[in-house]
């Protein structure tokens, strides 16, 4: 009977209340959906290192023919630079873990596999790519070694460190992903503050049956109890369709579109999705029961 | 049932207490008319009671519990024993009178089974057979108050206090409705009416307090409205007391006509006195 009871009595609130119900559903479906953005790229920074630490490798390009690389003085790296650079890698363990040559066909067919789907695949041409010796690195720190060791010797044209060309990467997604999560910030406010005016003005609108419960010696819960799963119902349904659009976007935007464009990357899934859904939805029903709780005290005499 | 110990009540921006050191005594199963004007204290003596409202001095103990020390997580208890009437009948408008009924047992969790068996029952007290289907504004104000004291009893309260519950009623009506308050009164409720109709207090004999400026001026078993040789001079107040339910002695003297002189020097809420005083003394 009392079940049956409240639920009718927040069936009832919901229906009346439409217009407020929808306003706190769309901001705490936005303020949702920017932080699972935020949350997401930060996972996808996370799944990028996990991959590319173990592969991220110094490449020390030597020169080819009419190399642009002011070292190289337009002349090709001959046999005998290539060896000596060789045996000075060697040397170089355990601080260099690997090495291996990569002639320009092996480079200009791996670009080829990589790029099989894009444009870029067929303009390339075989001349536009260099020699060089693949260096990983015990610890991806010690870029400096190799550097000091081989930048400016005979033959080398160029020593780069994709470390670095990944750190600017990870620069860049950490500044979208914080300046997600500050949006967001700003939207859970905001999603806050609408929740506790719509209490507000429920209680208000409501203040006669409220009244009469406190005087017919009714409970604090039972006189709250429709406000705040108001407010949560609002809210989970908010969040559930942010999690839906979050969803989407990895499902049709990431995992049906740029992990086909850009094969060699690690992207996070839809799994990812799920594994973060149940904490935002979880958060968003500890804020709605919080805001409307202390919303209650202040606006609702009991 | 209710006992007031030398209770005072001030609100705050105000200079004089709105009850100034009440002590008062209601037996089980009295029936006491609070008389007073406007501002003379008897809404805030029943906010009191149903610790709407908390004294600044004072002790107050209803149905055996000290309000004081009551926390705060049990006054609905307190308040489940305690049925309130008003004047605006506090109805709610898109509830039929069945369901105005029903919900005060809804909310403290009654069963469907009760509710069934008790709702209608207290609709046959009060004399609305019938019209369980009505919605309030298809009543008449006396149907109103029906439905409102119906409201009030459904819970079977030991105690029903009334805060001039005959105030937006016409003459008749309003006999009736204190009429059905009496019959209450005899099936053991104890009923606490704040009140300023003349004509009620004089034609039921009843126990009268009447406060004036925040203290009892005149406690009187089987009182009138206003009797001018009852009323006890300042700093003699009479002890609250402790007999039970007043005997319904016919024949009584009758009350005799008129306000009490006002004491020089006191001022009260003037634009409400002023029809009151006419009321009084037409």
């Amino acid at each position: 009977m009392r079940a049956t009871f409240m639920l009718g009595e927040i069936g009832n609130g919901l229906r009346r209340n439409v217009s407020m119900v929808v306003s706190v559903v769309l901001v705490t479906m936005i303020s949702m959906y920017l932080l699972g953005l935020g949350l997401l790229a930060q996972r996808q920074v996370d799944t990028m290192k996990d991959y590319w630490f173990d592969r991220v490798q110094v490449s020390i390009f030597l020169c080819v023919d009419k190399s642009l690389y002011p070292n190289c003085a337009g002349a090709a790296t001959t046999p005998a630079q290539r060896d000596q650079l060789q045996a000075q890698l060697e040397q170089m363990k355990p601080t260099v873990k690997d090495v291996y040559y990569e002639s320009q066909a092996q480079a200009y067919a791996r670009f080829k596999e990589q790029f099989k789907n894009s444009p870029l695949g067929d303009q390339a041409t075989e001349r536009a790519f260099a020699d060089s010796f693949r260096v990983s690195l015990n610890d991806p720190g010690k870029y400096d070694v190799i550097a000091s060791s081989f930048q400016g010797a005979p033959g080398v044209g160029k020593v780069q460190d994709q470390k670095q060309l990944l750190d600017k990467f990870f620069t860049f997604m950490n500044v979208v992903s914080w300046s997600a999560i500050s949006l967001a910030v700003l939207m859970v406010v905001c999603a806050t503050l609408l929740m506790a005016t719509t209490i507000r003005q429920t209680a208000f609108s409501r203040r006669r049956e409220t009244g009469i419960m406190r005087l017919v010696g009714a409970s604090n819960l039972t006189i709250q109890f429709p406000f705040i799963m108001e407010t949560v119902v609002s809210a989970i349904i908010g969040a559930g369709l942010a999690m839906w659009l979050l969803y989407a976007t990895v499902r049709y935007g990431i995992s049906g579109y740029l992990s086909n464009a850009l094969l060699d990357t690690a992207f996070i899934g839809t799994a990812d999705v799920v594994l973060i859904a149940p904490w935002v939805i979880g958060g968003v029903v500890l804020l709605a029961i919080f805001t409307s709780g202390f919303t209650l005290r202040r606006y609702l005499r009991v | 049932m209710i006992l007031f110990d030398t209770v005072t009540k001030s609100y705050p921006r105000t200079t004089r207490p709105a009850l100034d050191s009440v002590s008062l005594e209601v037996e089980r199963g009295e029936f006491v008319f609070v008389v007073g004007q406007s501002g003379s204290g008897k809404s805030t003596l029943l906010r009191l009671a149903l610790k709407e409202e908390v004294p600044t001095s004072g002790t107050i103990l209803v149905a055996g519990r000290d309000l004081a020390t009551l926390p705060d997580r049990k006054v609905p208890q307190l308040r489940r024993e305690i049925g309130v009437v008003f004047q605006d009948f506090r109805l709610l408008p898109n509830k039929t009178v069945f369901q105005n009924v029903a919900f005060a047992l809804q909310v403290i969790g009654k069963s469907r089974s009760i509710i069934r068996q008790t709702v209608p029952e207290t609709l046959a007290t009060v004399g609305l057979e019938g019209k369980e289907k009505r919605l309030p504004h298809e009543l008449s104000g006396g149907e109103q108050q029906r439905v409102a004291i119906a409201r009030a009893i459904v819970n079977k309260p030991a105690i029903l206090l009334a805060d001039e519950p005959t105030g937006n009623l016409d003459p008749a009506t309003s006999i009736d409705i204190v009429a059905l308050l009496d019959r209450i009164n005899r099936s053991g409720t104890t009923i606490v009416m704040a009140t300023h109709d003349e004509e009620i207090v004089n034609t039921y004999r009843k126990r009268v307090v009447e406060l004036r400026l925040g203290q009892v001026m005149r406690d009187q078993s089987r009182g009138g409205y206003g009797i001018a040789s009852s009323v006890v001079p300042h700093g003699e107040r009479p002890r609250p007391r402790s007999s039970g339910m007043p005997p319904r002695e016919p024949g009584m003297p009758p009350a005799e006509p008129g306000m009490p002189p006002r004491e020089p020097g006191e001022t009260g809420p003037v634009t409400r006195q002023r029809p009151e005083v006419s009321e009084v003394t037409r």
